[in-house]
């Protein structure tokens, strides 16, 4: 069953779905950091406070978060195709999986930032920092292990994601599972894949927590 | 020209639609080199005025004026520039979790934009002068109240400003913390020069650093002058609240108060002599002691009584009298003391 070619599959579909999981959370964070910090800097105690830009940045994160990602897959098939040139495999899944995970990360990010201390905010105000310096200098740095955190479980999220694609042939482990174990009844494939994105998934959490309580000074 | 002046300053904040004055048409005159107190009850509105000084809260009406700049007039890069020359400590610390003790010394002048290199010697130099050169790599979760908020002073003394705000600094410190922070502000004030400006709920900390005070009650500035002349003379109720009432709550002896009070402040002159014995021996009746302290005030010893005096009142004036020919200053007490 298992024979050389199956399990050159499976390794290739490991490393397709590590491309997608990797690939799809640095785009959703290159996209939702600044919408993040968008929305901590505009609300109504933030550093520039603006209900008008808050409230159209929280009604695109919501919107976008409650469309069902399956649903997203489809309805953003001509947009992928107008980005990547195609619409399956596993680049063409990158597309969905950004849109998708950016409002979702800029809440993250967004309640990572209102946790830090107002006290410490107003200590650099006091002592003459612009608002550049309190984002880059203040809020990110003492709120680095909860966005840390954040990354940690949305790089898991995009994981099973990047699994759901493979309805739509999508690639990695999640196409492998759906094409072998769904529509060849090969019982024993899903498995094995199943078991790898179990395992895959506890590297990504392990390693997440073991960093972000290595950098966290906050209590030893 | 005074250092810092506060003219007319009121302050409206809007809540639920409803407008509340935190404070109401405050002015006063802080000089070089003072360490001024303002003190006054939670929610007098003192944080709202200490924190108008560096225009993290924008007057309603009114002007700051610091060293001659009205600071509404200044663009928000100004202001940022202004706010270098005016240090701020606060009730809780305020310093950066995930900085060590030297980058948090560092913070301001790597915001001032100094070189790493040159800010990392000043630092250290701060860090020598609140004494914890030692604890530069440690971070502040390690650190014990007393040490953060020297760490804080450290800090907010690195762009070499001025004047410092103390935010209700020693608030959260226990009596012992409370002096040995008083003493490092008291240090830095002769030392370096700095205009020192002191928010408290605590006549102690007034009496113990202070040159001057102002007392703030319900957003109006109700009694201001020199520290001394304050705890001799209160003239307001809420001095008198502040002097009395703000003990910690034993359960109040009923039975003491009912008779008529006086305080009486000893100062140097008075304090070696056997006024109380005197006063008994020569009227020859008790009066009670309710209560009795001595204080370090503006530098000088201070004692202070609450006297219960006999029935009488023929006798008791003649006791008052008696009281301030020997060089006290005595008045009426009618709170309650506990």
């Amino acid at each position: 069953m298992f024979t050389e070619k199956v399990i050159s599959m499976i390794l290739v579909g490991i490393k397709d779905t590590l491309y997608m999981t990797l690939v799809s959370t640095f785009f959703g964070y290159v996209l939702g950091l600044p919408l993040g910090i968008l929305l901590n800097v505009t609300r109504k105690d933030g550093l520039k406070p603006n209900r008008i830009i808050y409230g159209i940045g929280g009604f695109i994160c919501n919107i976008v978060r409650s469309i069902p990602f399956l649903i997203l897959l489809i309805l953003l098939i001509p947009f992928t195709r107008l980005v990547v040139g195609q619409s399956y495999g596993s680049t063409a899944t990158i597309v969905p999986l950004v849109i998708c995970a950016a409002p979702y990360i800029a809440r993250v990010v967004e309640s990572s930032l209102n946790e830090v201390d107002a006290g410490v905010i107003e200590a650099a105000k006091a002592m003459g920092a612009s608002n550049l310096q309190i984002i880059f200098k203040v809020l990110l740095v003492e709120a680095r292990v909860s966005l840390f955190t954040g990354a940690t479980i949305t790089t898991g999220l995009l994981l099973g994601y990047s699994a759901m694609s493979g309805t739509v042939g999508g690639g990695g482990l999640g196409d492998i599972a759906v094409r072998y174990g769904y529509y060849r009844w090969q019982t024993d494939i899903m498995i094995v894949t199943v078991i790898l994105l179990i395992i895959i998934f506890q590297i990504i959490q392990h390693f997440g927590t073991t960093l972000s309580r290595r950098i966290d000074h906050r209590k030893r | 020209m005074s250092e810092i002046e506060i003219r007319n300053l009121t302050k409206r904040f809007e809540v639920k639609g409803n407008s509340v004055t935190a404070l109401n048409n405050v002015s006063l005159n802080i000089e070089k080199g003072d360490i001024y107190g303002i003190i006054g009850m939670s929610g007098a509105g003192k944080s709202t005025l200490v924190r108008s000084i560096n225009f993290l809260e924008k007057p309603t009406e009114g002007t700051i004026i610091i060293d001659g700049t009205d600071l509404s007039s200044l663009s928000e890069k100004e202001l940022r520039e202004k706010r270098r020359g005016i240090g701020m400590i606060f009730q809780g610390f305020n310093l950066l979790e995930q900085k060590n003790v030297l980058d948090n010394v560092c913070f301001p002048l790597e915001i001032a934009g100094i070189k790493r290199r040159d800010a990392r010697v000043r630092a250290k130099e701060l860090l020598d002068t609140v004494g914890l050169a030692e604890k530069a790599k440690v971070y502040p979760s390690q650190l014990s109240g007393g040490q953060k908020q020297r760490v804080a002073i450290a800090r907010a003394l690195a762009t070499n400003p001025g004047i410092l705000l103390c935010d209700e600094a020693t608030s959260a410190l226990d009596p012992q913390t409370t002096e040995s922070i008083l003493s490092l502000l008291k240090e830095i004030n002769e030392k370096l020069e700095i205009t020192i400006v002191v928010i408290t709920h605590q006549m102690s900390v007034v009496t113990s650093i202070c040159k001057n005070v102002a007392i703030i009650d319900n957003g109006i500035l109700v009694e201001e002058g020199d520290v001394a002349s304050v705890f001799e003379h209160p003239g307001s109720d809420a001095a008198k609240e502040l002097l009395f009432g703000n003990r910690p709550v034993y359960s109040p002896v009923e039975h003491l108060n009912e008779a008529r009070k006086i305080r009486i402040i000893f100062n140097e002159n008075s304090a070696y002599e056997p006024v109380i014995a005197n006063l008994i021996l020569k009227y020859r009746t008790a009066v009670n002691i309710l209560k009795a302290d001595t204080r370090n005030v503006g530098g000088k010893a201070r004692g202070e009584m609450v006297l219960g005096l006999p029935d009488g009142e023929e006798l008791q004036n003649d006791m008052i009298e008696s009281l301030k020919k020997s060089g006290l200053s005595v008045m009426e007490v009618n709170e309650d003391v506990y």
